[in-house]
């Protein structure tokens, strides 16, 4: 399964290796990192019948996350990519709008990786 | 008709007449009245029946008793100099008839003489006549001008007790204004140190959620990697037992380098903490040596933090650029702190307006919003810039941007304040604040700062 993930954090692809380290070494997840929308949507781009799930960060410099989440809802309508928004501000306001632009999860800052995996694997199940 | 009753009756009427209406003598004007009708009476009678000696003595006796009279009342003093003119004539009149009467032979043989005496007692009493009259004028005179004078000076208490009335309305009007102005001026300096406060709390507002946005990511770092070498910890105790010696090192060294992680975020929060404490912390007032490249750095980057947290599709890059020979300058570290974030804030505003206006109008080159912060050494000073490539201040709205109250800001999102405070503050510091812009290309403000006493090596 390849994911994709979008966080201008930059320790944020340590932290997603290390916390998958097991998924990445037994080949069951295999990951890709973008610092800011407009790197992920290059990224979609050149791999875009790779990407089956796309993890992303609200808050950005540039374009922002939802924007993001508009622009592949928009562009990849056959097939759907999965898109979970992760916020550090889990308000209404983020959540709706996040819902409204066909987000199919929202999880919120500190991740729970714990149930992150498990909704993952609901995801690739089902 | 005799001279004496004539005499009598015109005495009697001029005692009568001369008297003012207040003068205690006044009661008897009805007998005085009286008095002259009875002696012109006489006088009618002694014109009937001539040279009747009865009649004489009566006439004596009026003309005397008149003269008594103004003698013994004191309310009649007044008189006393037309009674002296009258009472030679009276007196040698009636000797002469006393004379005629005891020893009438004598009498004429002395007749001549006494004619000569009575033309002199006549003479005397017209010259006293005349003088009384002319003393009396002038008495009048000055009466007149006394009472003219009284009038005035009445006129003259009148008035300035009127004005000392209106002084004292006027005083007690300017009293009272005086107090309102004084409770007014109160009031506003109470609204001043609000309105500061105020300021000072809507640019740390301004900052609050950027700052809680900006400890609750490196807490999650500090969390989540912690949590993970946990789990290395685990998995390594497990290679180990295994045996394994290449993926334990493998391990070890990611947990290292988590721990660097782990320390850096840490730092990184405690920074932030830090910066906001110092600015909510109330100004001490006091200079102190202050390293002011620090102090720039890191309000620039509570702003930037701030900023970014409050607007989600905020994006700016920030340079800095500090001359490292600047030591320490005395200065409120405060204050200046607020002059900083002010300028900054300003500036990131700035270029955030730019990129919003960029984004809504086809433009085939890229907007790179950029905020520069830089110091200088100069002679005796240190120059601190804020520039910015944004929105630029325009040429009429350049010299209102120190105006208390002054925004560009849409209704609520500015107090007004931040450049008239920064401006003020500068000024306390004796140092100066300048701008220097193009409109749609930048801004730059320029502070300047004297060393002051301290620039320690």
């Amino acid at each position: 399964m390849k994911i994709l993930v979008v966080d201008d954090e930059q320790d944020m692809q340590t932290l997603f290796q290390q916390r998958f380290r097991k998924e990445i070494k037994e080949g069951l997840a295999n990951f890709a990192f973008a610092n800011s929308g407009e790197a992920a949507l290059q990224y979609l781009q050149q791999h875009h019948h790779e990407a089956v799930l796309i993890l992303s960060d609200i808050n950005m410099p540039g374009m922002s996350g939802l924007e993001l989440l508009q622009h592949i809802k928009q562009k990849y309508a056959t097939p759907p990519p999965v898109v979970m928004m992760i916020t550090a501000y889990g308000d209404s306001e983020n959540y709706n709008t996040a819902m409204q632009l066909g987000a199919d999860d929202f999880l919120t800052k500190p991740i729970d990786f714990q149930l992150l995996k498990e909704k993952l694997k609901i995801k690739v199940n089902g | 008709m005799s001279g004496e009753l004539i005499l009598a009756f015109f005495l009697v009427r001029y005692f009568r007449q001369s008297q003012p209406d207040s003068s205690p003598f006044k009661k008897w004007d009805k007998q005085l009245l009286q008095t002259m009708y009875v002696i012109a009476a006489l006088g009618v009678l002694d014109l009937v029946v001539f040279k009747n000696s009865v009649l004489n003595w009566v006439a004596h006796f009026f003309l005397l008793g008149a003269i008594g009279i103004a003698y013994v009342l004191p309310e009649l003093r007044f008189f006393r100099n037309t009674v002296i003119a009258v009472l030679p004539f009276a007196i040698v009149s009636f000797l002469t008839d006393v004379v005629g009467l005891i020893h009438t032979p004598f009498f004429q043989k002395i007749e001549d003489y006494f004619e000569i005496i009575q033309i002199c007692t006549v003479a005397w009493m017209i010259a006293m006549l005349i003088g009384v009259n002319k003393q009396r004028k002038a008495l009048e005179k000055e009466r007149q001008k006394r009472e003219i004078e009284e009038e005035q000076n009445r006129f003259i208490a009148a008035r300035r007790a009127e004005l000392e009335t209106m002084v004292a309305a006027r005083t007690s009007e300017l009293l009272t204004q005086k107090e309102e102005l004084e409770h007014a001026l109160m009031e506003l300096r109470e609204t001043q140190v609000q309105l500061i406060q105020k300021e000072k709390m809507a640019s740390l507002g301004e900052l609050t959620a950027g700052i809680a946005h900006e400890i609750q990511n490196p807490l999650n770092f500090v969390n989540n990697f912690s949590e993970v070498n946990k789990e290395l910890l685990d998995e390594m105790e497990h290679e180990v037992d295994k045996g394994n010696m290449a993926e334990v090192k493998e391990i070890m060294k990611d947990i290292k380098e988590n721990e660097i992680k782990i320390s850096q975020h840490g730092k990184r929060a405690d920074a932030i903490v830090k910066g906001m404490l110092q600015h909510s912390r109330l100004s001490s007032g006091k200079k102190e040596p202050t390293d002011i490249n620090a102090l720039a750095d890191e309000y620039l980057r509570l702003s930037y933090h701030g900023l970014r947290a409050k607007d989600k599709s905020f994006n700016a890059t920030f340079k800095t650029d500090f001359d490292e020979s600047i030591k320490e300058i005395e200065v409120i570290p405060q204050d200046i702190g607020r002059v900083l974030l002010n300028l900054i804030n300003n500036a990131f505003y700035s270029v955030n307006e730019k990129k919003k206006a960029w984004s809504q109008t086809p433009n085939t080159d890229r907007y790179d919003p950029i905020v520069y912060v830089a110091t200088k050494r100069l002679d005796g000073k240190v120059q601190i810039c804020v520039k910015d490539n944004g929105m630029g201040i325009p040429q009429k709205v350049l010299d209102k941007i120190y105006q208390p109250f002054f925004t560009t800001k849409p209704a609520g999102q500015g107090t007004g304040l931040g450049l008239s405070l920064s401006y003020e503050i500068l000024k306390a510091h004796g140092g100066e604040l300048r701008v220097e812009t193009r409109e749609g290309e930048f801004a730059q403000f320029i502070m300047e700062l004297p060393f002051a006493s301290v620039d320690k090596v």
